[in-house]
């Protein structure tokens, strides 16, 4: 009877028509994540982005935490100030105060009130928000003049689009690990069980999602993680700012993920040795740095900036920075992730076509016109 | 069955296959022979899919071979690898499901492979962190563990040590013997004399020869006779029509001058000799000497 029934079991497994493209795609995507999850590398490096941004949000009020530097117009204030860790500034008028808050040479001023709806006769200016202590030490909350109010410093400004950059760089540069996952393949001949089992197709596509979802998975603990670093940092009027330049980020980054990640896959069917990736991921590699570049020198550049929002590569850094900045209409990012999207789709088709063409041969590094011709055999 | 037929190849100028037609049979295994760069692995890449042909076709059980029949067959190739940093029966169970088994399923595949190939304590490892041998027997477990139609390997006792040979011996044997076709190529000629029951050899592209190993043997073969008397055997050379290759005292091997061996003209030209040596004294055997593949190898190429 057992043996029957094995038999049956064998004959009805036997008949199905195999793995499905999807089946199939994923099965790759699922081994290429575990590879990732189950090496610590992934998690320090993880571990070391978020615990940078908390250290850069927090870190600056710790370590200038000695005196907040004021400006005080109006001498009596000042005596009651003193007894508190404030650098203080003395001036008669208030119009100079007002100036070295602008200047940033002071976090604030305490200037005689022109209100009338002060309890204590003064009242504060700041840039876009009073420090928390200097409110504190003046018992009753005074009236607060906001020079600009819900506007980017310069230095914030700076600071947003390095960490934008940097983090594109470095999600970008991640992608070398679906080359590293290819030329492994090549290099253990592993990938001739594979295509005698796979589609090449569901291979490359395996290997784009389960990549592409290791790194949406990293963008979206950065996403979470940098709220509340900010807010961690009393960084409440930057974090409000940053908020909607955040959101856009993140869609922006996986497209350019996306981008690049088919071109990682090329890179490393093109060559057979780990040795020899070098030399095929240059031309990748100046796809990432070319835009991190470009934003870092442009940034000041309105116009430079504008086109570089619409420029596939560079647009995952340029346009949410321009958001960020608010020299970006409502409009904008939705054009520019569009034609990011059809760039994705035409460089994949392309790569795809290379991929296939190269993934079975060996021996050194193969052209790409070769890779192109063979693809048709 | 897999049935190749007048399979053709060539990588740019140079024809690596050339009309190439042979079978492999249900519950047979078939040696694939031929010397190094004689196209071995270029078929077996063909009949896999991951090599397309020129021309010619590939069929099993009556239909060309796609890629959802791939998934039924077991492949190792000649280099072999699997990755490096996985773990032995992850790996081997992945390859399971690759090759459409359920997770459950491939998971007890693995187990029960690990075990019949003496792996189950290594089944934690990494692959790297396995001696050349172990990651062979892995190797095998991967080519087998969907429970493969047909088999096909690539050079599969390269390298391996005598007691791997053995378990993988024994382990293939038992695939043939449930009625799965094996095809494996070789250029280790003992190995394969020992192994197949079908042979298929193979020279610059070409099939010289392909059937039954037996019947092979005895057409491409040489016919010999091996003759012990009491005393010296030298009076042999001087016998017109035959061949003497070897004297050695009382002990003689001997072949036919002719093409067409002892019976040509309808003579029993072996029965005279032996006739002949009776007269002569004590005959103590008088015995056909079966060819080695090694002479069937050179004589069919």
């Amino acid at each position: 009877m057992t043996s029957v029934e094995e038999r049956t079991s064998v004959e009805s497994r036997n008949n199905d028509g195999g793995l499905s493209f999807v089946q199939a795609t994923w099965l790759v995507a699922e081994r290429e994540l575990k590879a990732f999850l189950q090496m610590k590398g992934f998690w320090i490096g993880l571990a070391t982005i978020v615990i940078g941004l908390f250290a850069a949000s927090i870190l600056p009020n710790v370590l200038g935490g000695g005196d907040t530097k004021i400006a005080v117009a109006g001498s009596d204030v000042a005596q009651t100030l003193e007894a508190g860790p404030f650098d203080i500034e003395r001036t008669t008028d208030p119009a100079v105060a007002e100036e070295l808050v602008r200047s940033e040479t002071v976090a604030a001023a305490v200037v005689p009130d022109t209100t009338g709806q002060s309890a204590t006769g003064v009242q504060v200016v700041a840039l876009e928000s009073p420090p928390s202590d200097l409110m504190a030490s003046l018992g009753s909350p005074p009236p607060v003049d906001l020079l600009e109010p819900g506007e980017v410093s310069e230095g914030e400004k700076q600071l947003v689009i390095m960490v934008f950059a940097l983090v594109f760089m470095l999600f970008a540069m991640s992608g070398t690990a679906i080359a590293q996952s290819t030329v492994t393949e090549k290099q253990t001949r592993v990938v001739e069980i594979l295509v005698s089992t796979l589609p090449v197709k569901s291979l490359l596509a395996g290997k784009i999602v389960g990549h592409t979802m290791l790194t949406v998975g990293q963008v979206a603990v950065l996403a979470i993680a940098a709220p509340i670093a900010l807010q961690a940092g009393g960084n409440e009027a930057l974090l409000e700012v940053i908020l909607p330049a955040l959101g856009w980020y993140v869609p922006f980054l996986v497209l350019a993920f996306l981008l690049l990640a088919s071109m990682w896959a090329v890179a490393g069917s093109l060559v057979s040795r780990q040795e020899d990736l070098g030399s095929t991921m240059g031309l990748v590699m100046m796809l990432v740095f070319g835009p991190y570049m470009a934003v870092i020198f442009l940034a000041g550049n309105a116009t430079a900036m504008a086109v570089l929002s619409y420029v596939p590569f560079s647009a995952a850094i340029a346009m949410p920075v321009r958001l960020f900045t608010g020299e970006a209409q409502v409009w904008e990012p939705f054009v520019s992730l569009g034609l990011m999207a059809v760039m994705v789709v035409l460089i994949t088709a392309v790569a795809t076509r290379l991929y296939s063409g190269s993934l079975l041969q060996t021996g050194g590094k193969i052209k790409l016109s070769r890779a192109w011709s063979a693809a048709s055999d | 069955m897999l049935k190749v037929n007048g399979v053709s190849r060539s990588f740019g100028d140079h024809r690596v296959l050339d009309s190439v037609s042979f079978d492999v049979k249900p519950g047979r295994m078939t040696g694939f022979l031929g010397a190094n760069g004689a196209g071995k692995t270029t078929m077996m890449r063909i009949i896999l899919g991951v090599l397309k042909a020129d021309a010619g076709s590939v069929s099993w059980n009556g239909q060309p071979v796609t890629q959802a029949l791939r998934q039924r067959f077991g492949y190792m190739p000649e280099e072999r690898g699997l990755y490096p940093k996985m773990k032995v029966a992850d790996q081997i169970q992945w390859l399971g499901r690759l090759h459409g088994m359920s997770a459950a399923n491939a998971a007890a595949s693995t187990e029960r492979l690990l075990e019949e190939l003496d792996l189950s304590t290594r089944a934690n490892d990494k692959l790297e962190a396995l001696s050349l041998g172990n990651q062979q027997r892995a190797q095998i477990a991967a080519s087998l563990v969907h429970d493969p139609e047909l088999l096909i390997l690539d050079e599969p006792f390269s390298g391996l040590d005598p007691i791997a040979v053995d378990t993988v011996l024994r382990v293939l044997r038992q695939r043939a013997a449930d009625g799965a076709p094996v095809l494996f190529s070789s250029h280790q000629l003992s190995v394969v004399e020992q192994l197949c029951d079908d042979l298929v050899i193979i020279s610059e592209g070409q099939i010289r020869a392909s059937g039954e190993r037996d019947e092979i043997k005895e057409r491409y073969g040489t016919p010999r006779y091996e003759l012990v008397v009491g005393s010296d055997a030298g009076w042999l050379r001087d016998v017109p029509g035959i061949k003497v290759t070897s004297v050695d005292g009382p002990r003689a091997v001997f072949e036919s001058a002719s093409a067409d061996g002892f019976r040509a003209g309808g003579e029993a030209l072996d029965q005279r000799i032996l006739q002949e040596a009776m007269r002569r004294g004590e005959v103590r055997a008088f015995t056909p000497v079966v060819p080695s593949l090694n002479e069937i190898f050179k004589e069919a190429i």
